[in-house]
């Protein structure tokens, strides 16, 4: 099958300025400005098919929104090859851009002064969507979003959730067959961050879209992704199932038991924390959970056990913090 | 209507709606525009009067014709300026616009030629009122005020093409706003903006005609103000479609670069 996206050894270097604070610099700067290159990407590989959806995730400043860009086309490539739907998307051929969507969190496009039904109205002429299926599409995004007749009010008095469902409408109107998302839920309250997420899962599934989304709130990534690709320092550190990312980068593993007995000491077993309702967390190294379970189960009566790895936003929380090796 | 017609009307119609909510700042705005003229036309009249009745061929009556045409052809000059671009690198809607299926003046374009509406409208009463002041004597021919019709959108888009031109320096350095300053004070000397052209020295008539300026000031208002044969106007909106060419070509060239060096430092 011909993916969705496809980056081979995509990388992307800035030249930025650099000087101390103070008049002093300043003053230098006049006459000399010390630069620095900036790795912002770097050697990124990634294969998406049709109608998957991925999360990209990674730190601050990790690569993630200049990858976007890369794919969306606004920014060159300084080496290597990106195709999207078959196009290079740096050519920026309206065919590909009446393809795609990037839609950014923190980012207006709406006329500020207007009900967004009036700027919806010029995205109809600018993406050339016949009249019958631009009225159709509108009025099913302003339903499943349920906006209602907020789409008929100026944009600057509608909430940042409301504003943000309004962008999103807008931003679907030419229903793009890939989609990236730059933290779509961004400073969104925890309703207005699931029915989002909705939103974007029924998108996928109704109209089989490739969706790629950033996001620092797990509960999105979580919702929407089984896939997931972690960036970090502009490489990728790792691409492959949500589940397993665990499992990859942690090297514990958290036996969840309910002694019969709850005054039994489950010290001896490892790194042991009660976590209420007479149950305790033990945590032990990846590869000794079964030999350590084994030992548990021979040796106190339990009601109950379970083993996990930890909770995936502890495992991100790890490899952001860490300085995680790029896998080969 | 599709294509291209169907986004500039709905563009210009939606930059309508726009000026008409703020009726309060564009009559400022007006008033803030008349005042130029106003202030270049007492000065000149007197200078008229003091050589006994004329200046380079203009009486008061003539002058008052130019400046009054002025203010109209002014207006038509107010296009997306390039501190609009350090706002909308700044602000991220640069990097909306780049990725619309659409090159990014054909908004611009569309948006001031909608306002133009507003502020034609507007102008109306405000000419009436300079008219009944200071008794202009206009050189009107069907031909002239056809030639003034069409030179004035000229204008408006040689204006457009060549600020744009400006404006896409913030591609590269993020602040346009100096060299603007500095087109602007050629473009305040040399198009008849200051003063009619014919009353500049030889020297500075000789050096404004390598410029797109006159082109966008001073010719249109003479197409109306001075008498001017038929093949001089029409050779004018040759000149300025020559303008529009070469302003179209320029920013083809300087797009294609701009785009690569684009770093959306906004968003």
């Amino acid at each position: 099958m011909t993916p969705a996206i496809e980056a081979v050894g995509l990388t992307r270097s800035f030249t930025v300025t650099e000087r101390d604070a103070g008049l002093r610099s300043a003053f230098g700067g006049l006459f000399h400005r010390p630069t620095r290159t900036v790795h912002a990407v770097r050697d990124v590989n990634l294969r998406i098919e049709p109608g998957e959806v991925v999360g990209f995730l990674g730190a601050n400043g990790a690569g993630k929104t200049t990858t976007l860009k890369l794919l969306a086309g606004l920014l060159h490539p300084s080496d290597g090859t990106v195709q999207v739907l078959g196009h290079r998307p740096a050519r920026r051929e309206p065919a590909y851009l009446r393809r795609m969507a990037l839609v950014m969190g923190n980012r207006y496009q709406l006329q500020w002064d207007l009900p967004a039904v009036d700027s919806y109205e010029l995205n109809r002429t600018i993406y050339q969507i016949p009249r019958d299926q631009f009225r159709r599409t509108r009025d099913e995004l302003v339903e499943l979003l349920e906006l209602g007749d907020l789409v008929r009010k100026p944009v600057r008095t509608l909430s940042l959730g409301e504003r943000m469902k309004a962008e999103l409408v807008g931003s679907l109107l030419h229903q793009p067959e890939v989609l990236f998302l730059d933290e779509p839920t961004l400073g969104l309250d925890v309703v207005m961050q699931r029915r989002i997420r909705t939103f974007v899962a029924d998108y996928n599934r109704s109209r089989g879209a490739t969706v790629l989304l950033t996001s620092h709130y797990m509960a999105d990534i979580e919702a929407l992704c089984r896939r997931v690709v972690v960036i970090h320092r502009g490489r990728i550190l790792y691409d492959g199932e949500l589940s397993r990312l665990g499992e990859r980068f942690t090297a514990h593993r958290e036996i969840e038991v309910t002694p019969a007995d709850p005054a039994v000491d489950l010290s001896p077993y490892g790194d042991c924390r009660p976590c209420g309702d007479g149950r305790s967390r033990i945590r032990v190294p990846a590869d000794e959970a079964p030999s350590v379970m084994a030992k548990l189960l021979a040796e106190v009566q339990v009601t109950d056990l379970t083993v996990a790895a930890p909770p995936i936003e502890d495992v991100i929380e790890q490899i952001f913090a860490s300085n995680a090796e790029v896998l080969p | 209507m599709t294509g291209l017609p169907a986004f500039y009307l709905a563009a210009a119609r939606q930059s309508v709606i726009q000026r008409f909510s703020y009726r309060a700042s564009n009559y400022l705005f007006m008033a803030g525009m008349l005042a130029e003229p106003v202030i270049y036309l007492i000065v000149w009249s007197t200078v008229a009067r003091a050589q006994g009745g004329s200046v380079g061929g203009y009486t008061p009556g003539s002058l008052a014709a130019y400046y009054i045409v002025w203010t109209l052809v002014r207006n038509m000059n107010v296009v997306y300026a390039p501190a609009g671009f350090e706002h909308r690198i700044a602000t991220g809607r640069m990097s909306g616009r780049l990725l619309l299926p659409l090159h990014p003046i054909h908004y611009d374009l569309a948006g001031f030629g909608g306002a133009k509406v507003v502020w034609i409208a507007q102008w109306v009463p405000v000419a009436a009122v300079l008219v009944l002041v200071f008794r202009p004597e206009f050189h009107f021919t069907v031909v002239g005020v056809l030639v003034f019709l069409v030179a004035i959108w000229g204008a408006f888009v040689i204006r457009s093409l060549f600020l744009w031109l400006i404006g896409l320096v913030t591609f590269w350095t993020t602040r346009a706003s100096a060299l603007f300053e500095l087109y602007l004070v050629l473009e305040l000397l040399l198009s008849g903006r200051l003063v009619p052209i014919t009353l500049l020295p030889q020297w500075m008539q000789n050096a404004a005609a390598w410029f797109p300026f006159e082109w966008t000031f001073g010719f249109p208002i003479d197409a109306v103000v001075t008498p001017r044969s038929p093949s001089v106007l029409l050779t004018g909106l040759g000149v300025q479609a020559l303008w529009v060419g070469i302003g179209s070509l320029l920013l083809a060239v300087v797009w294609r670069r701009a785009v690569r060096r684009y770093t959306g430092v906004g968003a």
